[in-house]
């Protein structure tokens, strides 16, 4: 299971209220305002404990999520673009997150550089469905992968520090 | 201007007369190579002579295990995923004299996948059902072909494959015979497990564990028998001792066996379901360490998730009550008693002893050998505070979303 930092910082993101997938029509709009909800607390929570992360942002019907995270290694900050589709069984299911620029770099990861999450990822998910959200899917989903992941491919060379990205000394 | 409604309408025509396009281009590259390959055959023969690609298959008629071998023609199946298990499959099918196969897969062929069977090197960058439909073709034009190259699990595709599903049968229109899941992921699981339920359209589910030494097949009908979502998924316990399970550094592990044994079984599930022969498994599990086959019947669970579930359930109740009751065949649930428990039906662990205790609940009554992959506790009151209610619009929060 996740550690007690994220642990800590889930137990902080606000809960979803409506059971609704992108195909219902009528409370999906709802649950996306929920989304979007849990989503601005969560980074703001980050932001407060100085731990800004991510940003994400939705087409207009909140099927496609685009945006970046970050990850700080000896005071370099490595970014990276992420995107993912909503799936028509969410949020029973949680989408599948990708951040394609790592594609082939590391063997977790399936093709189009979605990432591998751990086997305590699905039943952890299946078990808050439908109360989760991106906000969770984003803190014990994409966080701990990055995590694990960032450094590792620093340290063999396959991830470089990239000039213009700013960094963390702001 | 053309309505929503219209051009929706007209992008089907134009699709469905593209696959007509490319059924006829295929065909007449065909006829190009007619040196190379065997033209279409309209019947199907019993005679036993080297030319006849069918004269093997209707020797079951003849030995008395299926009664209409030839009935294989007028079925359609759809194999979705077409990758270490799907490829086998289609394959299996197709030289089986079906007599249409519609095939969806998002997936490119890539070397990695060369520990697997039926794709080639030189197909690597081709997309699986392109290669696919090449190879199949070759092997026998008699079939029919329908590829899709999208990822089902997003809106508008899952709408199109749902219509594919409900009208891509040989006979344009008429809904497919039965769709076999061949994917390796929940989500296009539930995805299809979604579009059954709403059509009320029979599947079968197979797959293969991420360690590659176990894998299953399940045969779903609506309203009958457990949907995908009625139950956490149903593994078949390996044996191995999760502590001593690597995953560093691996998503999955997979092996042309495992994959070749349970498209064969699968296949063989299909042949026996719409050939009409032998007893049709409803769940049958494959352990590799030890060499174990557990089979088991589930029925729907009435509180399921999905509500289509529960409709298909409540119409097969009605069905069920008018059905006039002059047979009653108990040779159905075949309860196996074992005295032991050598494969051990056990929950994996995947969190501390105390958090498991605190989340898990109870498993459902399986035979040996087959457990969930894990529970889902009972009482489901949110613990946790949830979002608070907002006068502020999905417009205004997505702005404040970008300027954070």
């Amino acid at each position: 299971m996740a550690d007690d930092a994220t642990r800590r910082a889930v137990s902080q993101i606000p809960l979803l209220k409506t059971h609704a997938g992108p195909r219902d029509r009528s409370l999906w709009p709802l649950r996306l305002k929920e989304e979007y909800q849990a989503l601005i607390k969560f980074v703001e929570q980050n932001k407060e404990a100085d731990n800004d992360w991510f940003r994400l942002e939705s087409n207009a019907d909140g099927t496609r999520w685009t945006g970046t995270c970050w990850f700080i290694h000896d005071l370099l900050r490595y970014e990276f673009r992420l995107e993912f589709d909503v799936p028509v069984t969410y949020p029973d299911t949680a989408p599948e997150v990708a951040v394609p620029e790592l594609d082939g770099k590391t063997a977790k990861m399936y093709r189009g550089g979605k990432i591998c999450l751990t086997e305590h990822f699905a039943p952890l998910w299946a078990r808050n469905a439908p109360r989760f959200g991106l906000a969770h899917l984003m803190a014990l989903g994409l966080g701990p992968w990055l995590a694990v992941e960032v450094p590792d491919l620093i340290s063999k060379g396959l991830v470089v520090h990239k000039e213009g990205q700013r960094e963390t000394a702001e | 201007m053309a309505t929503m409604e219209e051009l929706k309408l007209r992008v089907r025509e134009l699709e469905n007369e593209l696959i007509k396009c490319k059924q006829k281009q295929c065909a007449a590259e065909d006829a190009q190579n007619q040196e190379l390959h065997r033209p279409k055959i309209n019947k199907m023969s019993a005679e036993v002579v080297d030319s006849n690609p069918y004269s093997r298959l209707m020797a079951l008629k003849r030995m008395g295990i299926v009664e209409d071998y030839e009935k294989i023609r007028t079925f359609t199946v759809a194999v979705v995923g077409v990758g270490g298990v799907g490829s086998v499959t289609a394959e299996m099918l197709t030289r089986c004299g079906i007599g249409k196969l519609l095939l969806f897969d998002y997936d490119k062929v890539e070397l990695a996948n060369m520990n697997r069977l039926f794709f080639q090197p030189h197909q690597a960058g081709l997309s699986k059902v392109e290669a696919a439909e090449h190879t199949l073709r070759n092997i026998n034009p008699d079939v029919t072909f329908e590829t899709h190259n999208y990822n089902i699990t997003t809106m508008e595709n899952f709408t199109h494959f749902m219509d594919r599903i409900s009208h891509g049968g040989l006979e344009e229109g008429k809904p497919v015979d039965l769709v076999l899941s061949c994917v390796d992921n929940f989500e296009a699981r539930m995805a299809i497990n979604t579009a059954c339920n709403e059509l009320g359209q029979i599947w079968m589910e197979s797959g293969v564990s991420e360690n590659a030494v176990s894998g299953h097949i399940q045969l779903i009908i609506p309203g009958e028998t457990a949907c995908f979502a009625c139950a956490p998924p149903l593994v078949v316990a390996a044996n191995i001792d999760e502590k001593t399970l690597k995953r560093e550094g691996v998503c999955a592990a997979s092996l042309p066996t495992t994959m070749g044994v349970v498209a064969g079984l699968l296949v063989q599930n299909v042949l026996k379901y719409l050939l009409q022969f032998g007893t049709v498994s409803y769940y049958l599990g494959y352990n590799a360490m030890q060499d174990f086959f557990p089979s088991m019947a589930m029925k729907a669970n009435p509180q399921c998730n999905d509500r289509y579930c529960r409709r298909q359930q409540e119409e097969y109740k009605k069905k069920e009550a008018e059905r006039p009751k002059v047979e009653v065949v108990q040779e159905e649930e075949e309860v196996v008693v074992h005295e032991d428990n050598e494969w051990g039906i056990e929950v994996v662990s995947e969190v501390t002893d105390a958090e498991l205790q605190a989340a898990s609940g109870t498993a459902p009554d399986l035979p040996e050998g087959i457990t969930v992959a894990y529970t889902i506790p009972a009482e489901t009151a949110a613990s946790g505070e949830t979002v608070e209610e907002t006068e502020q619009s999905l417009e205004e929060l997505m702005a404040q979303m970008r300027k954070l």
